[in-house]
């Protein structure tokens, strides 16, 4: 139970219970979908760029476990407000704070996002907790093409 | 479970805690806890006769089979044959010829698809599955569908996850071609009476393939009292090794069907003018054939059989029984598939919890099941949830992996609480 405290920590149930900027976004000017179709998890992430191509608006719909599920809204409150360039180092150190791999020292404010690090015991459940990352990386580059992480 | 009428002689009850000690790999610890191994559906795990008669192949007897004059061969061939013998006893083929080795199920239907489909359906025809069919019991027949411009049509289930037995007839025509039916669905449980079903498909002049996967190992299967056409199964589901299957297939049919991969051992002779074909059932084995796999197939049967089927039905009956009880007095837990005649397989979700959850925290007590889709999408749309939570049992399990099981949901609900 102990090991398991440390992948379910409270901050994850309280963002799986109540998943900060959930919903659709009428107008964003990025989405794109993510789905693991191994569990089902499926969500959709909208963005909103501002002139200067910072992430105004950030937010995400869907169905998925609690790790997938508080993990993007994490993201979400993460990548409110910042640039382009941030929100691709973010997804980077995210990807390495999941898997286990050396954090790029970047003076990004990962703090909030440790929370997830357990994950990375459970090689299953990677992909769940980058899951909401992948899609918004898709959104922002690839133009909102599906993503899926099997 | 199956035919009700087989099965009436008392049945010998059969002693899961001494045949554990058949299988080497149950006993480990699992995050400081005795593994339960509780994904039978995915695959079960292999008794020491299995993987020792593997090893004792590669040992001593390895050759390629039906071709050499050397010693080594004959024997292989002698044990690759001998294999044939035994899957066409348990499942009660007429004879070999009916019994063709593929990689496992999906190759199996795959087979039926592509050789019997390709050359019997045409544009006008419809191919019949049921709404609970494994993607292998579906892909295979929309690429099928695909080619041939034919039409696929849905045999609806209930709530309880029963095929309803006056859509499907009424789904039945002159047009249907073919008829695909899971006996057990993987993701339910369900048992569906195959040979009511293929009673009306043969009168509606339809021929009928039956996916085997979760029926073979779990209680006795005759295809002559199943009266299915093709039968397909898969050696790991049985106990045996991966990468092994079988296709079992009425000869009248398998004689009028085209090969379906072209290579050695399939033709009799060989020329740039054309070749010919073997007769059956090498017509369908291209290439050299999983000759180890065969062996370790051979000793899962006989383990099988030495134990009884019909015993080991009673023995996973009475399991599911007991978890079906537990699971009906467990606040927030729901089953998904109440058919009035399921084998051991307990599909569910706990409120509030999504089942990739539930997959790791009962992991994490060393409880294995099975979470996800299961290869059944369509089902989980029916039933509309993302992917469910699966405890699927085998010979070895006891009321004790029950008991551990629902601890460990009782662990999951609380942590969740």
């Amino acid at each position: 139970m102990d090991e398991l405290r440390q992948l379910y920590q409270e901050v994850i149930f309280d963002h799986n219970r109540s998943p900060r900027n959930f919903g659709r976004l009428e107008h964003p000017t990025h989405q794109a979908e993510g789905i693991n179709p191994l569990c089902g998890d499926a969500l959709t992430v909208y963005l909103v760029l501002d002139k200067d191509d910072r992430i105004e608006t950030v937010c995400f719909e869907g169905q998925g476990c609690a790790i997938s599920t508080a993990s993007a809204s994490l993201m979400t409150e993460t990548l409110k407000g910042v640039s382009l360039a941030e929100a691709d180092a973010y997804f980077d150190a995210f990807h390495a704070l999941a898997t286990g791999a050396a954090v790029p020292t970047t003076g990004l404010e990962l703090s909030k996002l440790e929370v997830l690090s357990g994950v990375q015991e459970y090689p299953a459940r990677v992909k769940c907790a980058t899951l909401a990352w992948h899609a918004v990386h898709s959104a922002l580059h690839n133009r909102g093409t599906k993503v899926t992480t099997e | 479970m199956m035919d009700p009428s087989m099965g009436l002689e008392p049945v010998a009850a059969l002693d899961a805690a001494a045949l554990r000690g058949d299988f080497p790999i149950l006993h480990q610890q699992i995050n400081g806890h005795p593994l339960v191994y509780l994904d039978n559906g995915a695959t079960t795990q292999k008794p020491a006769s299995v993987i020792d008669a593997m090893a004792e192949f590669y040992h001593h007897d390895n050759a390629n089979v039906h071709r050499g004059v050397h010693r080594l061969s004959q024997r292989a061939s002698d044990r690759f044959d001998s294999a044939r013998e035994q899957a066409r006893s348990l499942i009660n083929a007429a004879s070999t010829a009916e019994v063709i080795f593929t990689r496992g199920t999906t190759e199996a239907i795959n087979l039926v698809a592509q050789s019997y489909g390709r050359s019997s359906v045409k544009s006008t025809d419809e191919i019949l599955v049921s709404a609970m069919e494994h993607h292998a019991n579906i892909v295979p027949w929309q690429l099928l569908c695909d080619e041939t411009g034919a039409t696929l049509r849905v045999a609806p289930m209930n709530d309880a996850g029963e095929l309803l037995v006056d859509a499907f007839t009424e789904l039945l025509s002159e047009r249907t071609r073919i008829v695909a039916l899971t006996h057990v669905s993987n993701a339910l449980g369900t048992v569906n009476p195959v040979r009511e079903f293929a009673r009306l498909a043969h009168a509606a002049g339809a021929v009928v393939v039956v996916d085997g996967a979760q029926s073979v190992a779990h209680g006795p299967v005759d295809v002559q009292q199943l009266e299915c056409d093709f039968f397909a199964c898969s050696g790991h589901k049985l106990y045996g090794p991966t990468g092994i299957g079988v296709l079992y297939g009425r000869e009248a049919l398998l004689e009028d069907m085209p090969p379906w991969q072209g290579g050695g051992d399939m033709i009799r002779t060989v020329s740039f003018e054309g070749s010919t074909w073997n007769t059956l059932p090498y017509k369908f084995e291209a290439g050299t054939p999983h000759v180890a796999g065969a062996v370790g197939l051979s000793a899962a049967i006989e383990y099988l059989t030495g134990i009884g089927l019909d015993a080991i039905a009673a023995h996973e009956r009475a399991l599911l029984d007991y978890a079906t009880e537990k699971a009906n007095s467990q606040a927030g837990m729901r089953i998904i598939g109440t058919a009035s005649d399921k084998a051991a397989i307990v599909s569910f979700e706990l409120e509030g919890i999504h089942p990739h959850d539930v997959g790791t925290i009962l992991d994490s007590a060393g409880v294995a099941i099975r979470t996800g889709h299961h290869c059944a999408m369509p089902v989980m749309q029916f039933f509309g949830v993302p992917a469910t939570a699966r405890a699927s049992f085998g010979l070895y399990n006891t009321t004790d992996d029950v008991d551990a099981l629902f601890g460990a949901i009782g662990e999951a609900q609380a942590l969740f609480a």
